[in-house]
């Protein structure tokens, strides 16, 4: 079965374009059929840019029918979906908060103006989990996402939205944000590739702050290829962002030519410590198969403990809260997003905004940051974590001595059902256990899909490699991506 | 064991300028409570020969040139203004 | 333990007594605008009376998903003050941020530095006249301004207003923030402190440091204790100190208050209090005072900084000559007594003034004169700084030539100088112009004493009989009637030859 033009990944897009099989205006339409079909059922998007989708595809079109050169490179006329938390301008952007509900940003995030020189379409603003805070996107304000596998569940998050979009046909490529496993969690359960890469490596001016030591923007794409091609676009050091490194340029690099389908001598190590018992067996079977599948082509498989990542969800719940109770400082109702208009004084404002603002997840975050930065307890909680955080780092430094990459499940489990974690915190902080430690120390790791459980519901697998060595991501990703040849859809979504 | 209380948590919503109810602040407690009983685990940990991670790359020196970027419009400044006057942000009786 | 706070003469070294058996400590916290051309994180443009909110951008205003980055010659003008003020350079230094809300903050956090400041434990000598007082600096360091806040309602005050205006202009400018121990033992050593600190800064050229525009800000901490006791008192906050005198007459005002507290039994509260200049008195800012907690972590959005030896040495380098070095070279090197050499050496436009006068003329004392006694004299009159002074210094030592070589007297030149203060004339064209030039050619003078001793039978009968003091009289006839082109000192001489 050929597949309809809204589930080819762009690189074939890209193709047919250049052959002028088909137009852009081809493309969006595609997708506005398919929005229009099933966006209701899994509420993927805030805002859908219907207007400025068919106006970019049709300039790009008669651009390109009139001679001119339009294809800057392989993401021009392509559909990009953009998560709510990156700044588009004269675009409201709302972290799927009430806090920002209307707030409309005054300038693009560095990663929208390199997606611009590239020639990219906006299809929208993804749905999220509120301020990038939660595992299941069912902390959004304006309700959850819905997972295209199964409705009833969830896609994961907090990228929840993009990587819907993706997996539904709602959208070519999105980006999102990785802060504790934002992008792979929701990557593995909607069977997607979610990509965060090294920390720094992707300018952060123009997303809006969670954590500011663990966040990163990231592509989500149907295949490795795109993921490598839209890294190229967005990727490189940002005179605006302090912490992108300054030794990659925009442009320099080109991650495609490492998508070599060879593993050959590969070291591939496994952490006893992301295999643990809260895996779902299907899920370790599923990763199993997909090293024997390695092993088969040439890699090295061994074992490796990690023993201070047991304390990595502890660390993260620390640090993360932290920052973020800062970052979110700034929602005060005083410069821009929601103001409470029957507070008579400033502090009346400032509290009852913020109370009405904000949902519980975010609330609760703030106050456990709040508390572990406050006086008499910044030396037991903070700095501690702190100081865990390093020990996690040496961890990976010595694993990466030894092997090249390192893999593991993505997520625990595969998506489960909307509400059954939802009143549990801490429940629900476990789908991350696989991911957090990557953030923790900086590191890139990709989510491919392994595989579907016997319910139908994707299974990921996550690749880690070492700072800046993305080259090794790719390189495995795609080996595997090859070997493991998924190709499922969820075409239930559309009958 | 209890690892916060509810003045703790009331202390802490003032510093973070946030309000709860009663029925919220029961609920906060006890969940914080649970969360911070939870991370509070890594003091286990021997952490003597560390020292924290406060920046994550092998940065430092970073610095820009004193240089005028164009500024924004006091209009754009003030596009997403809750309320202004005078071309400043507005803001109730300071208390 | 003993301080080592004075290294001259002893008088008054242990500070004056606060009124009846209890002394006085102050410490200073000074904020510094710094003259860069830009925000301390953003490339927005400094300047003042700008229309509101409109050197703004999404990093000065706090908009989400902005991002810091830091102005290295804010960094290069805070090590600068660091040096001046003989302090220690952390090799390591990061910024931290310090968590509070207030409606002037864009972030509701301050990007600011806390255990590892740019600069610490340093000194700055202030001379007191009889001794000199060595005031510790605690620490140097760098942070970003707030915005500006306008009270609606009739009085402008907080108290009073139903609502405020925030304007975010000034919102991320450079500041240095500067800390002394509280080693100043006097509301008069504050003020002492705070001119030689401002003086110190202009020298450096990093600031333009008006406390009238706010580019100079103090804050004092004040405390009282009973004389011959260490431990210190608890101590207040005191703002609004916008003026070198409202410094004094603010910390002389709170340091009877809390004397009197203390001898009527009562204690003295921690707060936060407000100077008012109209009532010449503090009052307290809120009747109860919330500790902050200000939640301080190192800045994630921001990496540390290594300041190395060669880059601080680079910048020592940059230092001038600072005004107590300066001082004893004058002495030194031209000859001139303390005072002199400390007056002309205090203000840096002033200490290049007089060197530039000094390159075409070789007496230091007569120069000094005449700066410190008609130029300074006419320019307080008109309210102008050396700097922007009609007089070149070529023209004044042109003028000087012309007394030493007796082409006018000292008292014609005085108007003489007035006219090129006034007019930026030189003095050539102004002595041709009014024909100002000196009588010295004695048959001419024998002339006019002639006729004066003539005219005035009386005093030269008094000088004849040994009345020395009638000369004067006679002296003065003569310069009335040359209005004032006689040579003084040859009338002199002529009259009493011909008298005796």
């Amino acid at each position: 079965m050929e597949l309809p033009l809204n589930f080819l990944p762009a690189h074939k897009l890209n193709k047919m374009l250049q052959e002028r099989q088909v137009s852009a205006t081809d493309i969006v339409s595609a997708l506005l059929s398919a929005i229009d079909k099933v966006e209701a059922k899994m509420n993927a998007y805030l805002r859908v840019e219907k207007e400025g989708m068919l106006k970019s595809a049709a300039d790009f079109d008669s651009g390109f029918n009139s001679g001119q050169d339009n294809i800057l490179s392989g993401f021009s006329g392509i559909p990009v979906a953009i998560k709510d938390n990156i700044c588009t301008k004269g675009i409201t952007t709302t972290c799927a908060s009430r806090i920002l509900s209307n707030y409309i940003p005054v300038y693009d995030a560095t990663v929208i103006r390199r997606l611009k020189n590239a020639g990219y379409i906006l299809t929208g603003k993804a749905n999220m989990d509120e301020f990038a805070m939660g595992s299941s996107n069912e902390n959004s304000y304006f309700g959850p996402v819905k997972n295209p596998w199964d409705l009833e569940r969830v896609p994961g998050g907090s990228s929840g939205g993009p990587a819907a979009t993706v997996a539904a046909g709602t959208a070519i490529c999105s980006l999102g944000s990785d802060t504790g496993g934002s992008i792979r969690q929701p990557a593995s359960l909607c069977g997607v590739v979610g990509l965060k890469p090294t920390y720094g490596l992707v300018s952060r001016y123009g997303l809006i702050a969670f954590a500011s030591s663990l966040d990163q923007i990231g592509p989500f794409s149907r295949d490795v290829e795109d993921s490598a091609s839209l890294l190229n676009i967005i990727c490189g050091w940002d005179e605006q962002d302090s912490t992108s490194i300054s030794s990659v340029k925009n442009g320099s690099l080109d991650y495609t030519k490492y998508l070599v389908d060879d593993m050959k001598g590969l070291k591939i190590g496994v952490p006893k410590e992301l295999m643990a018992a809260e895996v779902d067996d299907e899920v370790r079977a599923a990763v199993n198969r997909a090293l024997k599948l390695a092993e088969d082509a040439g890699a090295f498989i061994g074992e490796i403990s990690l023993p201070s990542l047991e304390y990595a969800l502890s660390v993260y719940y620390i640090i993360a809260p932290s920052e973020a109770s800062s970052n979110l400082s700034r929602f005060d109702g005083v410069r821009y997003g929601y103001r409470n208009r029957d507070a008579a004084t400033l502090r009346g404002m400032y509290k009852k905004s913020r109370a009405q603002g904000f949902g519980p997840e975010v609330k609760r975050r703030i106050m456990i940051g709040t508390y572990s930065l406050s006086a008499g307890y910044y030396d037991a909680y903070y700095e501690k974590a702190q100081r865990v955080r390093t020990l996690i780092n040496n961890d990976f430094n010595r694993a990466f001595k030894k092997y090249d990459v390192l893999i593991s499940p993505t997520s625990p489990s595969t998506a489960f059902k909307i509400g059954e974690k939802a009143d549990d915190p801490l429940k629900m902080y476990m789908s991350d256990i696989c991911t957090i430690p990557v953030n923790l120390s900086g590191l890139p790791a990709i989510s491919i899909p392994a595989g579907l459980s016997s319910q139908r519901l994707p299974i990921g697998l996550q690749i880690i490699a070492d700072t800046l060595r993305e080259d090794n991501i790719f390189r495995v990703a795609y080996t595997l991506e090859k070997a493991i040849g998924f190709n499922s859809h969820p075409i239930n979504l559309y009958e | 064991m209890s690892f916060i209380s509810k003045d703790d948590v009331r202390h802490v919503a003032k510093l973070a300028e946030l309000e709860f109810d009663d029925s919220e602040m029961e609920k906060m407690t006890s969940q914080l409570d649970r969360i911070l009983g939870h991370v509070a685990k890594i003091s286990q940990v021997d952490t003597s020969n560390v020292e924290p991670t406060s920046h994550m790359l092998n940065i430092s020196n970073v610095y820009r040139e004193d240089l005028k970027k164009q500024s924004l419009s006091s209009k754009e400044a003030l596009s997403n203004a809750p309320e202004e006057r005078d071309g400043g942000f507005l803001v109730p009786k300071i208390d | 333990m003993e301080k080592e706070n004075s290294t001259k003469k002893d008088s008054g070294a242990s500070g004056e007594s606060a009124g009846s058996g209890y002394e006085t400590d102050i410490g200073l916290e000074t904020h510094v605008e710094l003259s860069t051309q830009t925000k301390m994180f953003c490339g927005c443009g400094l300047s003042f009376g700008a229309e509101p909110n409109s050197l703004t951008c999404p990093v000065c205003l706090g908009h989400p998903g902005s991002l810091p980055v830091i102005n290295g010659k804010a960094i290069r003008y805070a090590i600068k003050a660091a040096l001046a003020l003989n302090c220690r350079i952390n090799e390591y230094t990061v910024f931290h941020r310090k968590n509070y809300f207030y409606p002037d903050m864009p972030k509701n956090y301050q990007i600011s530095q806390y255990d590892l400041p740019i600069g610490s434990e340093g000194y700055l000598d202030v001379d007191m006249g009889g001794y000199v007082r060595r005031i510790g600096i605690t620490r140097v360091h760098l942070e970003e301004d707030t915005g500006k806040l306008i009270h609606t309602g009739s009085t402008g005050r907080i108290s009073e207003s139903a609502a405020s205006i925030v304007d975010f202009n000034r919102a991320g400018t450079p500041l240095i923030e500067i800390v002394t121990e509280p080693d100043i033992k006097s509301p008069s050593e504050a003020k002492e402190y705070m001119i030689n600190l401002r003086n110190l800064l202009l020298y450096l050229d990093i600031s333009d440091c008006s406390m009238e525009e706010g580019s100079l800000r103090c804050d004092a901490n004040v405390s009282v204790r009973l004389s011959g006791t260490d431990k210190m008192g608890t101590k207040t906050e005191i703002k609004n100190l916008n003026s070198f005198r409202f410094l004094q007459r603010g910390l002389e005002y709170e340091v009877l208050r809390q004397v009197d507290l203390l001898k009527s039994g009562q204690k003295v509260i921690q707060q936060t209090r407000h100077y008012d200049n109209i009532t010449d008195s503090t009052k307290a800012l809120r009747t109860k005072e919330e500790a902050h907690d200000y939640r301080y972590f190192p800045e994630p959005d921001l990496v540390p900084m290594y300041l190395d030896e060669k880059q601080v040495s680079s910048i020592r380098a940059e230092i001038p000559e600072l005004p107590d070095a300066k001082a004893k070279r004058y002495s030194r090197q031209f000859g001139l007594s303390v005072y002199d050499a400390r007056f002309l050496s205090f203000e840096r436009k002033y200490a290049a003034y007089f060197e530039e006068c000094m390159t075409g003329y070789g007496n230091a004392k007569t120069v000094a004169n005449w700066l410190m006694g008609d130029f300074s004299a006419l320019l307080n009159k008109e309210g102008r700084n050396i700097g922007e002074s009609r007089i070149t210094p070529k023209n004044l030592v042109k003028m000087l030539e012309m007394i030493d070589s007796g082409k006018i007297s000292s008292k014609i030149a005085k108007s003489v100088f007035e006219e090129m203060f006034y007019s930026g004339k030189d003095p050539g064209s102004i002595i041709s112009k009014r024909g100002l030039e000196q009588i010295s050619d004695e048959s001419q003078l024998e002339a006019v004493i002639d006729s004066v001793i003539l005219q005035n039978p009386g005093p030269v009968e008094q000088l004849r009989s040994g009345k020395e003091k009638a000369i004067g009289f006679l002296v003065g006839q003569v310069m009335a009637s040359t209005k004032g082109k006689a040579n003084p000192k040859l009338v002199n001489e002529i009259i009493l030859k011909k008298i005796k």
